[in-house]
């Protein structure tokens, strides 16, 4: 860990490392305390409610990072993030679908509800192993990460990029969207999974149970925040981000582009698999809609609103706009789908590098200094 | 058996309600009053005696003709004729307020409700409810609707009884409607399969191997099998090789017409898809520009389809309602077309060179379109009506059929093509269109005013879209996600036929449509569109430019 933490230390500097520190203390202590030792009756008190859904904000922030990883640092679009997202939680849904046993409405201890329902006698082979918390926690990364694998082989080798390699995996989570509505698919069909009442023995209504999990996105999402750092930072992060300016040039200079777009589209696709598994148990459901191409763009949007190419920007982003969209689709639904498409377009068009440029201008223009370029 | 659709048969049934209407005239109101008389003294006779008076009854009250007596008859079967205990009136009772609400067999005339104990059901038994099935069948048979011929043909063909078979002769010489006719003619045959004399049942045969349904076949194939014990269902060995070459060719038959179906519906889902996706061809081939907002400029063309219908309901007489959709077709073109000229001139121009930022900047261009239209219109679908020459449909024979509309949309389609073909290749504009296409630096220092170009392709491309759209209101819903359906597939058929080609869109969209008609049946039709799906990620692999990739320095711009 030694000379990591210290290359780490350097592509930072320490008023940075300050900042990032105070926030995750923030996080983790401030928190947390707010609902765990205030009364009820004090107006800083944070209902259980919030924890869930500032939980909720910190999976899509993981996959806001995925996704700044490969658009930030690789110029790859991808409209299909949702799929890995997606993936993860279903299969840390499979596992808490086994978990429930005969708690279910048919008290089946083998089969899961949905699978009474449709009349089916026996365990499809793909469900065998989830009963287990580490086969599970295994196929988290696996799962998503095979797919991204086989899909950015297939795209990197024969050279898709830009736009067309963004209609490809938009196409590709439309693909599974079709594919997961089916009942025949053995994941619930419509209604996707759901019902579930606890995981590793915790459970899942319980108050302490989600300020637990909160505890652990917390965790995770740093945990992403440094993988993504670290990755930006290597020789292989230089060599992304060359790709993502003259990709040509690159190949030619003898670089493997394709290995290195594979890689880091395989790793993002983990960490997304990784967000939608921590996602999943906040909210209680899984379904198809997930994967539905709009759901994967506003990712896009999420990024783009936080300043893409700067990783604190993805968390920004994604924490600003599903803050909007909670306080707009509860306040004034009509007007939130004017709202995002606009933030889509006054995005683009006017602020390119989104919340962070913003700020890093106006700290120049308070300090009379030119903003520092970060790496 | 093949479904009647109305507009085959509109002409004969009308002809045959003139007739009928001819004849009886002068008659009718005469007989009504005696034939009440005698109709009310037979349906009172069917509560009266044995069941043996019964069965004398029921053949009494068909030998009346009486068009009433198919209720009757069925309700008396179903257990749903009864006298009424107050004073021995036969009446129809159906479950109703407390206990029963009453009809007059004869007049149709509401009774008023009684108590569950103030009638007393007739009873029938199983011999009788079989006289009635067939009884009723016969005189269905002679109904004076075809459709309703056709349905009885059927009915009595999957209980026949031992007078089926004179049942459907004796109906078959007065039937005039060829389709009828024909049921009727693979009914019998059908029957006298089960005949004792071998000369009838080889001709039987050689008719049945006429038809083209698959019921039939399965009949034919019985035949050649082999019983318990061993011996051949069919006796003689002649009759079973005349059945064995008569499933045969039913065979062959069905699977030509299942081609022929799939080729059919492929194509017309192919210039339905090729509506959709040619506009964004265009903007995506001449811009390098993925507009996102496609889809809701075909949602938009199928609103203005809308209005313009609601202004011909509202401001124009009646009988000119029929040419609102003729109408909306320029209009959507317009409309559609000055919302794409002004997202070009106030978004879009800005992000050239910058595909991935127009994308997103679509996006959300499509998203303020949709909730502007949910916000105007509401959230729920738009009625678009068929005006009355676009609606119904043709029967093409052995049970395919294609609405009218279908019809019109595939020779629209080649029509906006073959235009959009020659505006592209023959005027100065398209002219133009195609040197910004090959070369956008090089037009632009020959004196083209690209910007120019640029914002009136946009304009051509999204007018397209709209006109699309007015298309697509004839068969689909319309509502404020109807641009959201065709947008992926959209893509993929631009991506698949290679950017800035007409052909490779014409071929693509095609290509699709009938790739994905031939995959339903064998997996069902959303599986075949996750295959389609597949096939395309695949394909790029070899041809990563599309099927008609620009060659030489355009390709790499």
């Amino acid at each position: 860990m030694g000379p990591m933490t210290s290359r780490l230390m350097l592509l930072s500097g320490p008023r940075a490392w300050l900042l990032g520190g105070g926030l995750v203390a923030v996080f983790l202590v401030v928190i947390p305390a707010l609902n765990l030792y205030l009364p009820h009756s004090s107006p800083f008190y944070l209902q259980d409610f919030w924890i869930s859904v500032i939980g909720k904000y910190l999976c899509f922030a993981m996959l806001a990072l995925a996704l700044d990883l490969i658009w930030g640092y690789a110029g790859i679009l991808s409209l299909g993030h949702g799929a890995f997202f997606g993936l993860g939680g279903y299969v840390i849904g499979m596992h808490m679908m086994r978990q429930i046993g005969d708690r279910g409405v048919y008290g089946n201890a083998e089969l899961p509800d949905f699978m009474v329902f449709l009349n089916w006698k026996e365990l499809p082979w793909f469900w065998f192993g989830f009963d287990q918390f580490w086969f599970a926690a295994l196929m988290v990364f696996l799962v998503p990460g095979l797919l991204a694998f086989v899909f950015g082989w297939l795209a990197f080798r024969s050279r898709i990029t830009g736009v067309y390699f963004s209609i490809i995996s938009q196409a590709m989570v439309y693909a599974m969207m079709l594919a997961f509505f089916r009942n025949e698919m053995g994941f619930g069909g419509n209604n996707g999974l759901t019902d579930f009442k606890d995981i590793l023995g915790f459970d899942l209504s319980a108050a302490s149970t989600k300020m637990g999990l909160y505890i652990v996105s917390v965790l995770a999402l740093v945990l992403v925040y440094l993988v993504c750092r670290w990755v930006v930072a290597s020789k292989l992060g230089r060599v992304l981000i060359a790709v993502r300016d003259a990709e040509s040039r690159v190949r030619f200079l003898g670089y493997s582009v394709t290995n290195a777009k594979l890689f880091v589209f395989t790793l993002s696709a983990v960490l997304a698999g990784l967000a939608g598994a921590l996602f999943v148990p906040q909210v209680g459901i899984i379904n198809p809609g997930e994967f539905t191409p709009a759901k994967s763009i506003e990712v896009a949007i999420w990024v783009a609103v936080g300043g893409r190419g700067t990783l604190i920007g993805a968390v920004v982003g994604a924490f600003a706009v599903n803050g909007a969209k909670t306080y707009f689709t509860g306040a004034a639904p009509e007007i939130w789908l004017f709202l995002l498409g606009g933030l889509f377009v006054v995005v683009t068009l006017l602020m390119p590098e989104g919340l962070v440029g913003l700020a890093r201008k106006l700290w120049a223009r308070l300090t009379g200094r030119n903003a520092k370029e970060p790496a | 058996m093949a479904m009647v659709h109305a507009r085959t048969m509109r002409w004969t049934y009308l002809a045959h309600f003139l007739l009928a209407a001819m004849l009886l005239v002068p008659t009718i109101s005469l007989a009504q009053e005696s034939g009440d008389e005698q109709f009310r003294a037979a349906v009172q006779a069917l509560s009266e005696g044995s069941f043996n008076d019964k069965a004398a009854a029921i053949d009494a009250m068909i030998a009346l003709g009486d068009p009433r007596a198919a209720k009757v008859l069925e309700a008396l079967g179903d257990g749903d004729l009864a006298v009424r205990k107050s004073d021995d009136a036969v009446v129809l009772i159906a479950k109703g307020g407390s206990g029963y609400r009453l009809t007059d067999p004869v007049t149709g005339e509401a009774l008023g409700d009684v108590g569950k104990r103030d009638v007393k059901k007739i009873t029938v038994n199983n011999k009788l409810r079989g006289q009635i099935r067939g009884q009723v069948g016969a005189l269905a048979l002679s109904n004076a609707d075809p459709a309703q011929r056709l349905a009885a043909v059927e009915e009595v063909m999957k209980r026949p009884s031992d007078d089926t078979l004179a049942l459907l002769r004796t109906a078959r010489e007065t039937e005039t409607v060829a389709e009828v006719q024909a049921a009727m003619d693979a009914g019998i045959a059908t029957l006298e399969l089960g005949s004792d004399d071998k000369d009838l049942r080889l001709a039987a045969v050689k008719r049945l191997s006429e038809t083209s349904d698959p019921t039939v076949k399965s009949l034919l194939e019985r035949l050649f099998e082999v019983d318990a014990d061993g011996n051949f269902i069919e006796p003689d060995a002649e009759v079973r090789a005349a059945a064995k070459a008569a499933a045969d060719s039913i065979g062959n038959r069905l699977a030509l017409l299942e081609v022929a179906k799939n080729l059919l519906f492929g194509i017309s889902l192919g210039s339905v898809l090729l509506l959709a996706a040619i506009g964004l061809a265009i903007t995506f081939g001449v811009m390098g520009v993925i507009n996102m907002a496609h889809g809701e400029m075909i949602m938009l063309g199928a609103y203005t389809a809308f209005v313009v219908q609601e202004v011909f309901r509202s401001a124009l007489p009646a009988q000119y309602f029929g040419w609102y959709v003729i109408a909306a077709i320029p209009v959507a073109f317009v409309v559609t077309g000055a919302f794409g000229a002004a997202m070009e001139r106030s978004v879009i121009r800005f992000l050239y060179g910058r595909p991935l930022e127009t994308l997103l900047a679509t996006w959300g261009i499509s998203l303020i379109l949709q909730q502007f239209v949910r916000s105007l219109f509401g959230a729920n679908n738009r009625e678009v009506a068929n005006p009355s020459w676009l609606a119904g449909a043709v029967d093409l024979g052995g049970g395919v059929s294609v609405t009218v509309s279908r019809i019109y949309i595939v020779l629209f389609c080649i029509a906006v093509v073959m235009l959009l073909a020659a505006f592209i290749r023959y005027s100065r504009f398209g002219l133009n269109v195609r040197a910004v296409t090959q070369n956008r630096a090089m037009a632009s220092s020959m004196g083209i005013k690209t910007g120019q170009v640029d914002a009136l392709t946009f304009a051509l491309g999204s007018g397209i879209a709209g006109v699309a759209g007015v298309a697509l209101s004839q068969i689909s819903n319309v509502s404020p996600n109807l641009g959201q359906t065709y947008i992926v597939d959209s893509f993929m058929i631009v991506v698949f036929g290679g950017v800035g080609s007409l052909w490779g869109t014409i071929v693509g969209a095609f290509g699709l449509g009938i790739v994905n008609k031939f995959l339903e049946p064998l997996s069902g039709a959303i599986l075949g569109k996750v295959v389609v799906l597949i096939i395309i990620i695949l394909f790029i692999q070899k041809r990563p430019r599309g099927l008609f990739a620009l060659r030489g320095r355009a390709a790499e711009a």
